[in-house]
Parts: structure tokens; C-alpha cells; sequence
């Protein structure tokens, strides 16, 4: 299987997944850490994929999603953003908004 | 090797002639920087694609030689 179908599957077998370095529970890097801190804060139950145990995915998500850097969120099979993306949606509420249309539980609204 | 606040704006400018940049080097250590792009060419684009412009436009130095670039971009009447 390619890293391309690994991914792949991947994000069409679980709704939220966040590529990130290093662990929900123990980030390595601050950018992972704040979207890790976003969906922490949203309810929002996602699988973690870290990229600093497998140099293949690393480099194979940025060829997938033909973006640069990491981390990187996906829901429902489509990549949503980065940090800052992520972040801005976040503090927008569209991000909520984009969860809740596919489908996805979020518990907390964001404060107006 | 790290990339320089003017070399960020260069390659921006190259690739989006319009684009008004503003760089702020965040770390010190040109590494990170935050970067506000306003260009009438991320018109009708999300937000992924107006920042997957900028990333073409930095010619694979982003992730490698930049670490860290946090983008903000919109279009000139918002």
C-alpha cells in the first residue's frame, strides 16, 4: 500500500484527524499543540497521527495535501488547515460552524 | 540557514505583484516570522488556497529553510 493509500484511508476512516508532532497528549511542537488545545476545547474526539515516528508520512501528507508544513487537520476526509487556519476558523466560530454541518459533535460554542 | 524578513517579501512580491506584505520576525532568529498578505490575486480562493499561494510563491523554502511562517492573507477590500 502507498503512503498515499495509508493516508488515505486513514482520513476516510475516522472523521477528525490531526497530523501533528508528537501525541494529543504530548506535543512536540507549539503550532500542533495549539490545534491540539482548539479541539481539547471544542469536545471534538479526533485521532492523532504522529509524523515525527514515520518520515514517510512526514514528507507523504505534505505531497497529499500539497501543504508545506504540520500540523495538519482534516475532517471527514477533507483538509481543513493548518495552525493558523485552524485558529482563525476557531476564533471566527466557523470552525464549529464547519464541524457541526458535517456532522461532527462539538460541545463547547465559542464565546462572541 | 535561515531566510531574511526582505528575501520573504522578495519572493512574495515576485510571485504576486500586487501584494502589499507586512513581516514580522517573531523569533529573532530568522526562523519564525508572521507574515499579513493582501493581494487581489486570493480573490474567490479559501483560505487554504490563498495561503497555498504564498507557500508556491516562497519556492519550497517553507518547512525546510522557514520553520515557522504564521500567514494571514485576505483581499484588498476586506
Amino acid at each position: 500500500m502507498s503512503i498515499h493509500d495509508v493516508i488515505k484511508s486513514d482520513i476516510e476512516a475516522n472523521d477528525v484527524v490531526l497530523f501533528m508532532k508528537g501525541t494529543p497528549q504530548f506535543p512536540m511542537c507549539g503550532f500542533s499543540g495549539q490545534v491540539v488545545q482548539i479541539l481539547d476545547y471544542l469536545g471534538v474526539p479526533y485521532k492523532g497521527v504522529n509524523v515525527l515516528e514515520n518520515d514517510d508520512i512526514r514528507q507523504g501528507i505534505k505531497d497529499f495535501s500539497n501543504w508545506p508544513t504540520i500540523p495538519q487537520l482534516y475532517v471527514k476526509g477533507e483538509f481543513v488547515g493548518g495552525c493558523d487556519i485552524v485558529r482563525e476558523m476557531f476564533q471566527s466560530g466557523e470552525l464549529q460552524t464547519h464541524l457541526t454541518d458535517k456532522g461532527v459533535a462539538v460541545k463547547q460554542a465559542a464565546k462572541a | 540557514m535561515a531566510m531574511d524578513a526582505h528575501e520573504i517579501e522578495r519572493l512574495i512580491k515576485e510571485a504576486l505583484p500586487d501584494a502589499r506584505v507586512e513581516i514580522r520576525d517573531l523569533a529573532g532568529d530568522g526562523d519564525h516570522y508572521a507574515a499579513t498578505v493582501v493581494s487581489a490575486a486570493f480573490k474567490g480562493k479559501t483560505r487554504v488556497q490563498q495561503h497555498q499561494l504564498v507557500y508556491s510563491a516562497l519556492k519550497g523554502n517553507m518547512g525546510g529553510v522557514l520553520h515557522a511562517l504564521a500567514l494571514t492573507t485576505s483581499t484588498p477590500e476586506n
